[in-house]
């Protein structure tokens, strides 16, 4: 019973679960709004019909998306002082600043323009119209830098200084706060991954009307926009998790460690990349593994001689600075999650190559099991994002901020384990009822297929896009 | 100037405007069940803030935002302290957020059944509950010497923040009626602008039960200046709705709104949580705040970005500021 009611545990549990959950609608949401604006201009600059229906289409799918990130977006912002007070307090100084930025620049900016988007259709100038997408989207990715410059600083805090005299951490750099190693390759990587997602249902929700031989019109432009951005985006991820592994290396040894249970400092041809490994259920025994040599010094420090240090190492370094404890994350979480992570990204990157390679020249493949494939671009590479941010998150511990404070010590001390467990079973169950429904309207969506859009005004030559009303 | 000061008083200008916007399209939420006699009538309703209901809850969330940065302290405080009421708002505001968008997903009459449900009930626990809390904040509430409040929830719902919550309940819902009134034709304009008329009565006298109370029990000299400000301009607001005057109604309960949330803070400074139980214990603008630093930067942001937010708001408010027929809806492709 006492285990079942423990705050800290029922708080990360809850934690995890609404931040996981929000960052669903999240990578969707930003890829999506850039995926309309695309589109939107390509029907501007061209006024064909089929542009403006492509647009309207996954417009309509980014605004299911959209209601959900929303409205989970506020629990984030609240649960920071609702169940983890002492971290507000020691570090609200530094940590509030870019979530203050965040609305006042970003949040604002991408809550007026969408709404000026979804019913401004017949209201705004063709021009103007056009720009409230590019705006929501431009606001989407801008909020993501200052959320995710907040995250570099519990990753690799920078930019602050400790007033013993209050006890707690305070801001006395903001410029060094914004351009945190980590913030700055984290960022890229982000975005491209989300822009990887996008590209992600649009191969899924193409595929499923091409399988059909159905929206011929509008699904191959879709199609091809899709396997394009997945390619070119799936390589700037790569490109940039390089750039991040690199700053981890460089600031939380202990992750990288992690990630690939690596128990002892290695070198050179030993410092392997594991892709696969069978061990004992606590890691401490391998039983089977196949192996890269070289790789793992390569990914770590760009070269072939270099020296990775392990787990027991750092601990050992850890518990002279910090005390004693333990400092190490759950190893099978970091080292799984760190492979799917990889593992799924790049099976996409390949599958849109193999795509583009089947569609060439208007080609349409015949074989089932080609679409099969395709349309769970979306599902996966999404799960790939959220194994990216798991491995980030658990990678991190026991560390809330990375050597400034510990997550149990984080926790508010006066909202007692029933009062979690409250709130658990409440936003799991409301959660999960809105899931159903989301994805259920989603799929529903898809499956209607592009919208029409009626003949194109006589005199202009151009479509006269219909209001939009709830 | 003192920045902390300063900054208590952006946190207050930011849940003004949070009450403000927010305030009347609960509201308008509300007020389903009153005015909605059909579902094109729901509709009508629902369409009259669909471009803005999400402009407007931001609000929160760049106040929740500057509260964190501003004021560390006072953050940690209260979102923890008042826990299980916040909980309540945020599954409110979520049941009623999705709604707006998927009602009108599928035509059944059960599932818009379902989502106009979450609308009223998503509206009204937040009006209320935005009130109690707000009436806790300004009774005071018991906190250790490491500022965690101590008490229950049940110690929140006590007669005078009740009555504090009933107050904002009403005025948002009057507020709201009116606007619909404002943005609205016909039939279910003049059946708003009735509602109105009789919801502003219980309302005047509830807003002023409750001013009295504060004022008497934790007034300053600046909390009755701005009392005295919302209960005419209340006043005046149902008195220029009773003529018709949608447009001046409209903007004269903003002005009760604003007023009322400024007098609140009013009657809290330089205290922003006071203890109950211990004076010592109180969070002030000094103990609670940011550093210098922090503050000249957030400074330096809120006053280049501020009155650019206000400025692309307004504008969106004035690209819609057209009357929501039913005609309009019935026209519309769903």
């Amino acid at each position: 019973m006492n285990e079942l009611l423990d705050p800290l545990l029922l708080a990360r549990w809850q934690f995890g679960l609404t931040t996981i959950y929000h960052f669903l609608f999240v990578p969707l949401t930003i890829g999506l709004a850039s995926t309309a604006a695309v589109f939107q201009t390509a029907w501007y600059r061209t006024g064909k019909a089929e542009y403006l229906r492509i647009t309207r289409f996954f417009g309509g799918i980014f605004l299911i998306n959209f209601a959900m990130g929303v409205v989970t977006g506020i629990v984030q912002e609240f649960q920071f002082g609702m169940n983890w007070s002492e971290y507000s307090r020691y570090v609200g100084d530094v940590f509030g600043a870019p979530l203050a930025l965040e609305g006042l620049l970003a949040f604002f900016f991408e809550a007026t323009f969408i709404g000026l988007w979804i019913f401004g259709w017949d209201k705004l100038p063709r021009g103007l119209h056009l720009a409230t997408i590019w705006c929501t989207a431009i606001g989407s990715i801008v909020s993501a830098y200052f959320i995710i410059a907040a995250n570099a600083f519990m990753q690799n805090p920078v930019g602050f200084q400790i007033n013993e005299e209050k006890g707690r951490a305070e801001l006395v750099d903001i410029g060094a706060l914004l351009t945190n190693p980590v913030a700055v390759a984290a960022f890229p990587h982000t975005i491209a991954a989300s822009f990887m997602v996008a590209a992600g249902l649009v191969i899924s929700a193409a595929a499923w009307h091409l399988a059909r031989n159905q929206h011929l019109d509008t699904m191959r432009p879709a199609l091809k926009f899709g396997l394009w951005v997945m390619v070119g985006s799936g390589l700037l991820t790569t490109l940039f998790g390089d750039q991040l592994s690199l700053a981890m290396v460089a600031t939380q040894p202990m992750k990288m460690a992690a990630a690939e249970a690596t128990y002892d400092t290695v070198c050179g041809a030993d410092a392997s990349f594991s892709i696969f490994t069978l061990g004992t259920p606590d890691g401490s025994t391998e039983l089977f593994s196949i192996r890269v040599p070289y790789l793992l010094s390569f990914l770590s420090t760009h070269t072939f001689d270099g020296c990775v240090e392990g787990i027991n190492d750092l601990q050992a370094q850890y518990q002279e600075l910090f005390g004693p404890g333990d400092y190490t994350p759950i190893i099978w979480v970091t080292y799984w999650s760190f492979r799917w992570m990889i593992g799924l990204g790049l099976a996409h990157v390949l599958v849109a190559v193999v795509g583009l390679w089947l569609t060439r020249r208007g080609r349409l493949p015949k074989q089932r099991w080609v679409w099969k494939i395709a349309i769970w671009s979306f599902p996966l590479s999404l799960a790939a994002m959220i194994v990216g941010w798991v491995f980030t998150e658990m990678g991190r511990q026991p560390w809330i901020v990375f050597s400034q404070m510990f997550t149990e010590s984080a926790v508010s001390p006066n909202v007692t384990g029933l009062e979690v467990l409250i709130s658990l079973i409440a936003f799991t169950l409301i959660y999960g009822a809105l899931a159903v429904v989301e994805v259920r309207l989603v799929i529903r969506a898809i499956k209607k297929g592009p919208p029409e859009v009626g003949e194109p005004d006589p005199e202009t030559g151009r479509h006269e896009p219909a209001a939009t009303v709830y | 100037m003192d920045l902390t000061v300063l900054w208590f008083w952006i946190v207050a200008f930011l849940f003004v405007g949070y009450f403000v916007l927010d305030g009347f399209d609960f509201g308008v939420g509300m007020s389903l069940p009153f005015l909605g006699r059909d579902d094109v009538d729901r509709r009508v309703l629902i369409n009259t803030i669909g471009p803005i209901w999400d402009l407007n809850e931001t609000w929160v969330i760049v106040a929740g935002a500057a509260l964190f940065a501003a004021f560390p302290e006072w953050y940690a405080t209260l979102f923890s302290g008042f826990y299980l009421a916040l909980l309540l708002i945020l599954l409110a505001l979520i049941a009623r957020g999705v709604s707006f968008e998927y009602r009108h997903q599928r035509p059944e009459s059960q599932w818009k059944q379902w989502f106009d449900r979450m609308i009223i009930v998503g509206s009204a626990v937040p009006a209320l509950l935005w009130g109690v809390a707000f009436a806790n904040i300004v009774q005071g509430v018991p906190l250790d010497a490491d500022h965690n409040f101590t008490g229950s929830l049940i110690d929140l719902l006590n007669p005078y923040a009740l009555l504090g919550g009933l107050t904002t309940l009403l005025l948002f819902f009057t507020h709201g009626v009116v606007f619909v009134s404002l943005k609205t034709e016909g039939d279910l304009r003049e059946r708003a602008r009735r509602l109105a008329a009789r919801a502003g009565v219980i309302t005047i006298v509830v807003a002023a039960a409750f001013l009295v109370w504060t004022g008497l029990a934790y007034g300053s000299l600046w909390f009755w200046i701005l009392a005295a400000v919302a209960a005419v301009a209340l006043i005046a607001g149902w008195l220029a709705n009773a003529r018709g005057a949608e447009g001046v109604a409209f903007t004269l309960l903003a002005v009760t709104v604003a007023a009322a949330v400024f007098a609140l803070f009013a009657s809290l400074f330089p205290d922003v949580m006071p203890a109950s139980n211990d004076p010592a214990n109180s969070l002030t603008i000094a103990n609670a705040s940011s550093s210098t630093y922090t503050l000249t930067v957030m400074s330096w942001v809120a006053l280049v970005f501020l009155p650019l937010v206000l400025a692309y708001q307004g504008w969106t408010y004035w690209v819609f500021r057209k009357r929501v027929t039913r005609a309009s809806i019935e026209a519309a492709v769903h």
